[in-house]
């Protein structure tokens, strides 16, 4: 019995770590849509990265280590994320009390190090997008921490796997709104984090108003496979999190719950990419005020499931 | 307007004797232009010829939009002594619609017009007969960014942020140069010229099918709008009679380009702004209006379809029934997709408020076409100095006064709109007549002008002749090369993050302003 529920979580794993580009394939065949267009193949983001990893890398002269580093602790950090995040089922491979510190770290160290490898090519352009990019990064923390606080309340836990386990489906009765309010909160964190209209556009070539696109303009070849996958990595994580809190499913049944939870994430892939089709992209200096509204919705979910508790 | 001699009156489609033109005093010169700012007068064009004794002749040519007339009067610089520059006092000191002109000046003939706040390299050539310009001697060794007096500003917290010439999308090349605190850009520096070519050399070209295609490739977005103004000073010079079926088709070419042209740039203003079903669709119709040009010459820009006495290819009744019936129900989808752009709260929270120029400043430098439409600048040659199928039906100027991105793009919006209804009328009853007729001989010693409304503006070309009636010198001037100063201005105290969009909707020509 026990063999086969470690094969059950490492499949479970593998089709995890398969799924992201995917789900950037679902994003892309969105837009297709609403602009008329085919779109590129469904697998294109597994040619892509297939193609960047046979590649050479070209690293400017001016770079040193930490340019190279970037990428790379910049992905094993969220690998690192991605085993204390339940992703495809309500267990994680990994977790302890008090791991939802380390995850949220864990992708402000991969950000760190993005920054950095940015701010080492010495180009105004990365400069400016490594400053935009801390500063929009700083801004989202607080409503992701107070978004946690309501998850630790109403679970009476401090391990992720168990914030966003079943329990959640008590607190759907006891403090319906302020669920509600936290989906809407960790909505624009991961939309900010995973740099999608309306705070950053993917799509664009302009590198003056490019966030994360333009720092990490001066990487190639598997690097650049690296940070294409990590930021796939980073939605379907902040993806998954705001789907636990949205719809909890009750203790797993082994093979329901992994269908039904890839079926979600296509589903909020597909509205993420309604939203990137349906409105324009903020202006650069307005992004902090959806962020403020963030935190501010966080913070009154954070009150409301007090109040449940104490009144 | 000003009169008692001191400036000769012409308009367009009339040729001016050269020995008629007023002269003045290299000292008077920026005076009397002055004066005419005052009488209400525009800087259409200011430029210097070379003489046969080795002075230079300056042109100054003010257009009085609301009279439909333009003046013109120039000055002569007589040949220097050795080593000393030809020198006379700026125009741009008081009035800084003439410093591009101005510069131009100066770099081609090595004048020096004293007083100047903002003497630099303009195209990055030397002069014309090896003298130094004013900022010295020309050194082809170097690349542009590599030497040329950028303007800084300095301090703990600006940063330089250099773009360019290579950009990241397929446009042109050309550098620019922020001066920025945090996002906040404090001062904008566009350095062009990279595109030089020498089209005014070009066009004299003994070929004369030779130079007409020069002039249509002088922006290859605005192949009609040049051609247009190019056949107009042409036919002014031989006193030729365009027939009214070909003015006709000419106006059909010129508002079918910027149709295709505004769609064009109100698409890529939407994709700016990642507003993506407005690019898309946008983007696709864009091709639809190019793709009637090709109905019509076989060329999806116009190229050679417009020459000298009339119009290659003509536009029969069956032709214009299959247009107008296409037009038809394109303008339905068009103003669908536009309502649809112009109702997006998101599109417009963009567009308001961003790169805003005032009326007053549109005026000081001379801005021209929608971007001097936006700032509330009722300026249109169609309208103001009409040629051609223009003298017969009019189109209204659209106006808007804020002057931001949005004023730009409701501009175009209008003009969308108004071309669609001028040329379905135009192809409801479309006179009959001869296409074309080959231009007679040319005066001699005569001076004519043609301008033209082109999607980006005014565009003028000003043709002289010898004493055997051959054309010896050709001035070319692209609304760009006014317009390109306003994007600087428009710039200043905007998020360093906007400047693609405040660019894209002026959509400058590089090759235009380069020649």
């Amino acid at each position: 019995m026990n063999t086969v529920w470690v094969m059950v979580a490492f499949l479970e794993a593998l089709a995890a770590l398969a799924l992201p580009p995917l789900l950037m394939s679902v994003i892309a065949k969105t837009k297709a849509w609403f602009g008329g267009r085919v779109g590129p193949p469904w697998l294109q983001p597994y040619y892509e990265l297939a193609k960047l990893l046979r590649k050479n890398a070209v690293y400017s002269e001016t770079t040193t280590w930490v340019f190279r580093a970037g990428p790379i602790i910049s992905l094993a950090a969220l690998l690192t994320a991605a085993a204390l995040v339940p992703v495809l089922s309500n267990r994680s491979p990994l977790g302890f009390p008090g791991d939802v510190i380390l995850v949220a770290y864990l992708f402000a160290l991969g950000r760190m190090f993005t920054v950095l490898a940015a701010m080492d090519t010495g180009s105004s352009f990365e400069g400016m997008g490594a400053s935009r990019e801390v500063t929009f990064g700083a801004m989202s923390e607080p409503a992701l921490f107070l978004a946690f606080v309501v998850l630790a309340v109403a679970t009476g836990s401090l391990q992720l796997s168990q914030m966003l386990g079943p329990t959640l489906l008590d607190e759907w009765q006891i403090a319906g709104p302020a669920m509600v309010l936290v989906i809407g909160a960790l909505l624009v964190v991961l939309l900010t984090e995973a740099c999608r209209v309306p705070v950053d556009d993917p799509a664009t070539h302009l590198e003056l108003t490019m966030i994360h696109e333009v720092m990490v303009l001066d990487h190639s070849g598997p690097e650049f496979a690296y940070i294409t996958y990590g930021a796939a990595l980073k939605f379907m994580l902040l993806g998954s999190v705001l789907l636990h809190v949205a719809i909890p499913h009750p203790e797993s049944f082994v093979f329901l719950d992994p269908v039904l939870r890839v079926v979600e994430l296509v589903a909020l892939a597909g509205v993420v990419g309604v939203i990137e089709s349906a409105m324009a992209r903020l202006r650069l200096n307005r992004v902090p005020l959806l962020l403020a509204g963030a935190t501010v919705l966080s913070a009154i979910a954070v009150v409301i499931v007090f109040a449940r508790r104490t009144l | 307007m000003t009169g008692d001699g001191k400036w000769i009156t012409t308009r367009q489609g009339e040729s001016v004797d050269l020995a008629a033109i007023p002269c003045v005093e290299p000292n008077s010169f920026a005076e009397r232009i002055i004066d005419g700012k005052s009488h209400g007068g525009r800087l259409a064009q200011l430029f210097g010829r070379r003489a046969p004794d080795g002075g230079v002749t300056l042109y100054a040519f003010l257009a009085y939009d609301s009279d439909g007339i333009v003046q013109v009067c120039s000055s002569r610089l007589a040949a220097p002594a050795p080593g000393r520059a030809p020198e006379y006092p700026s125009v741009s000191a008081l009035w800084p619609a003439a410093q591009a002109l101005e510069r131009e000046i100066a770099e081609q003939l090595g004048v020096h017009p004293v007083g100047h706040p903002w003497l630099k390299p303009l195209r990055y050539h030397g002069t014309d007969n090896g003298a130094p310009a004013p900022w010295g001697q020309f050194n082809p060794a170097k690349t542009i960014p590599g030497d040329y007096p950028f303007y800084r500003v300095d301090g703990e917290e600006v940063h330089e942020v250099a773009v360019g010439p290579v950009h990241a999308g397929v446009i042109e090349p050309g550098h620019f140069r922020f001066q920025c605190h945090g996002e906040e850009v404090l001062h904008l520096e566009i350095v062009l010229g990279y595109q030089h070519r020498g089209v005014e050399a070009l066009l004299l070209h003994r070929n004369a099918t030779r130079s007409a295609m020069v002039a249509e490739t002088i922006a290859g977005d605005t192949s009609i709008g040049h051609a247009f103004a190019y056949c107009a000073a042409l036919e002014a010079l031989a006193g030729a009679r365009v027939s009214v079926h070909a003015h006709a088709i000419r106006g059909i070419a010129l508002e079918l380009e910027r149709l295709a042209n505004h769609i064009g740039d109100l698409g890529a203003l939407c994709g700016d702004v990642a507003f993506l079903p407005g690019a898309s669709y946008l983007g696709r119709l864009r091709g639809e209006f190019l793709n009637l040009t090709l109905e019509i010459c076989g060329n999806r820009f116009g190229r050679n379809l417009l020459r000298p006495g009339g119009v290659l290819f003509d536009v029969d009744s069956e032709l214009a029934d299959r247009l107008h019936k296409r037009l038809k129900s394109l303008q339905a989808e068009v103003l669908q997709v536009l309502d649809m752009v112009f109702m997006q709260p998101s599109v417009l929270a963009r567009f308001e408020g961003a790169g805003a120029l005032s009326e007053a400043q549109a005026e000081e430098i001379g801005l021209v076409g929608p971007a001097a439409r936006a700032c509330g600048c009722m300026r249109d040659v169609r309208h103001d100095h009409p040629h051609g199928v223009y003298q017969f039906s009019h189109i209204p100027v659209a106006i808007e006064t804020t002057g931001d991105v949005y004023a730009r793009a409701v501009v175009r919006w209008l003009e969308v709109q108004r071309s669609l209804a001028f040329l379905l009328e135009l192809l409801g009853n479309k006179p009959a007549g001869k296409p074309f007729a080959p231009l007679g001989a040319f005066k001699p010693n005569a001076m004519a002008f043609g301008m033209c409304e082109t999607w980006r503006g005014e565009a003028m070309h000003v043709a002289f002749t010898d004493n055997t009636g051959a054309l010896d010198f050709i001035k070319v001037k692209d609304p760009s090369i006014h317009n390109w100063f306003g994007l600087a201005l428009a710039l200043r105290g905007v998020p360093i993050s906007d400047f693609p969009l405040c660019n894209k909707s002026f959509n400058l020509s590089y090759a235009g302003h380069d020649l």
